[in-house]
């Protein structure tokens, strides 16, 4: 086990390291942001200055060394636009990115659950049809473009909730959330729906494949065989078996939710990180796109360690094969 | 073949789903034909026609059946040119994509060993990441640009088929006649071509038809965003977002539209998918 726990924590090291590198040369292929940031009147001497004080006149494998050696001090440098340090810049966008990315996740599970039970339950009946005509629906209809039609009926001709922006955000123990106050709930209900719909369709299918799968099994007829009440069956047997590889996916998905809320975070105009990385790219604010591609790039490598070793943990032959 | 159709043939709704692809392609493809006006062509549009709701009349003298953006491009024009381009862009890398994908994955299986492990962990790892992240990046470092914007869906796709061709390939490579070709004279490259790549067909075939669709949603979610193509030759996504700022105001028609023709084409594509993948599942033959 140690072996195997060593050899994925390395291999994750040199990912993250290999990544660091082309993130950095990838970004500093965009442009020259020596004429995005500096002024064109400004005078030489100014220039130099400022080409100095980013360091932009040395050698690209000097700066990528700088870079790597500060990261690892956990300085990420200062962003061009906001002159603050990037690391808190970003840090300080997250609470409104995972607030809005669980909610998101929550509702797609309290709604998909259920629904795809049914639809793999009775596979056959009308009602079945529909939850997967929704859910194909449900994934084929581009996020942006809900957004905008949440945005059309319930902000322009209903007018019950408000189009865009974070609302009043409330604090508990030193984290500010909009989920503490009724104007917060407000304007989260409609970013919050839009970025779970792509979810929703996708667990729909995954759960009725599962339920499906499992009711086709020997011991689910028998169970039946015995007498068990169908609400047991399906309570049960159905959903233990369909439970592990569900929540293996959530694990994976909850990283892909966490990205495309860059979509959902532009279309309302939610300060979150994904809506800071748009505007970065837009402007050529490089410290701050680098960090957040190295943070998603963590973020990513650690969920994926994490499921390996749950694998590992779970299923001998895994960790055999990787020794 | 015939029996193919007797089995696609079986819902309804693929079948609609089919014509309504057909029908889409045709119009796209035939729309310089006889659409009104030239939406690319900056000199031919007219600022005093922007944003005029649908079934006015503008300066040109005939209706805007679906209004006109606020560049004062008819809509009906805008829309199909839009679709040409944005099917343009996902075909073209949708094959490109497979082409690559399906080399890369074909190799990994024929190889084994080390060389296998090495690809398809990379492949694995890049399977991991949201194509849309990826996209993105790759539209950050590359810039804007219609071969830009194909490299990176490229990029963000190839995986996908490699991934469904290394799978059926393997299942394949462990068959005894695949043992048996590999002992004539024939040689690898031969029984790579003759025998593994008709046999990862039909999965790879679904796997097409689905990442076309998301080809164009990824297309036109970038162009939404700012990152996709120049503003000046609009995809559909762009002329989404052109719209956006205009929907508050009440002049839904501007995004609506081009949304309604996005929503359509993907959701085709992705129910004839869904049929395809009953139809070639190895389940059911």
């Amino acid at each position: 086990m140690t072996t195997f726990l060593l050899s994925r924590i390395l291999q994750a090291a040199a990912v993250v390291l290999v990544m660091s590198v082309l993130v950095f040369l990838g970004v500093y292929a965009i442009g020259n942001p020596i004429d995005v940031l500096i002024d064109p009147a400004a005078t030489q001497a100014m220039r130099a200055a400022l080409i100095k004080q980013y360091g932009l006149d040395l050698p690209l494998w000097q700066q990528y060394w700088r870079f790597l050696t500060n990261l690892l001090r956990g300085d990420f440098g200062t962003s061009f636009v906001f002159r603050l340090p990037v690391l808190p810049l970003i840090l300080s966008r997250l609470p409104a990115t995972l607030e809005l990315t669980v909610l998101a996740m929550t509702i797609a599970t309290v709604i998909g659950v259920p629904l795809g039970i049914w639809a793999g339950y009775r596979p056959n009946s009308a009602s079945s049809k529909a939850i997967m005509a929704g859910s194909t629906l449900g994934f084929s209809v581009p996020t942006f473009w809900v957004g905008l039609l949440l945005i059309l009926a319930f902000a322009v001709e209903l007018r019950w909730l408000p189009s865009g922006g974070r609302g009043a955000v409330g604090e508990v123990a030193g984290v500010r959330l909009s989920l503490f106050t009724a104007d917060g709930w407000r304007h989260l209900a409609l970013p919050a729906l839009n970025l779970s719909l792509f979810k929703l369709g996708l667990l729909i299918r995954l759960v009725r494949a599962g339920t499906e799968e499992v009711m086709g099994q020997e011991h689910v007829r028998f169970a039946r065989a015995q007498g068990l009440p169908e609400r047991q069956v399906v309570g049960l047997h159905v959903l233990k078996n369909i439970g592990i590889p569900i929540i293996t996916v959530f694990g994976l998905e909850f990283g892909s939710t966490l990205a495309f809320a860059v979509v959902t975070e532009t279309v309302f105009n939610w300060p979150g990180m994904g809506k800071l990385i748009i505007e970065s790219i837009t402007s050529l604010d490089r410290p701050v796109m680098v960090a957040y591609l190295i943070l998603v790039v963590l973020l990513f490598v650690a969920i994926n360690l994490v499921v390996e070793l749950t694998y590992g943990v779970l299923d001998p032959r895994v960790r055999a094969r990787a020794a | 073949m015939r029996s193919f159709w007797r089995e696609y043939r079986r819902s309804a709704v693929a079948v609609a789903a089919l014509l309504a692809i057909v029908v889409i392609v045709a119009m796209a493809l035939a729309a310089p034909l006889f659409v009104p006006q030239d939406p690319y062509d900056q000199a031919g549009l007219d600022l005093g026609d922007a944003r005029l709701p649908p079934g006015e009349v503008g300066s040109g003298g005939y209706v805007h059946w679906l209004g006109t953006d606020n560049a004062g491009r008819d809509l009906v024009s805008a829309i199909l040119y839009g679709l040409r381009l944005s099917l343009f862009i996902a075909v073209g890398a949708g094959a490109v994509a497979m082409v690559l994908g399906t080399a890369v994955g074909l190799f990994a299986a024929y190889s084994g060993g080390r060389v296998e492990a090495l690809i398809m962990r990379v492949i694995d790892l890049q399977l991991s990441l949201p194509a849309i992240l990826l996209a993105l990046v790759l539209v950050a470092m590359l810039g804007q640009g219609v071969p830009q914007l194909m490299a990176a869906l490229v990029a963000a796709q190839y995986a996908y088929f490699a991934r469904t061709a290394f799978g059926a390939a393997k299942a394949e490579r462990q068959r005894d006649y695949i043992e048996a070709a590999l002992s004539t004279p024939m040689g690898g490259g031969q029984v790579l071509w003759r025998h593994l790549l008709p046999n990862t067909l039909p999965p790879l075939i679904v796997v097409a038809t689905v990442q076309v669709a998301t080809a164009i949603s990824l297309e036109a979610t970038l162009s939404f965003l700012g990152l996709g193509l120049p503003i000046t030759r609009p995809s559909l996504g762009l002329l989404i977002a052109n719209g956006f700022q205009f929907l508050l105001s009440g002049r839904y028609w501007i995004s609506v539209y081009p949304g309604v023709a996005l929503m359509l084409t993907v959701l085709a594509i992705n129910l004839v998918g869904d049929q395809l993948r009953q139809v070639l599942s190895p389940k059911r033959r």
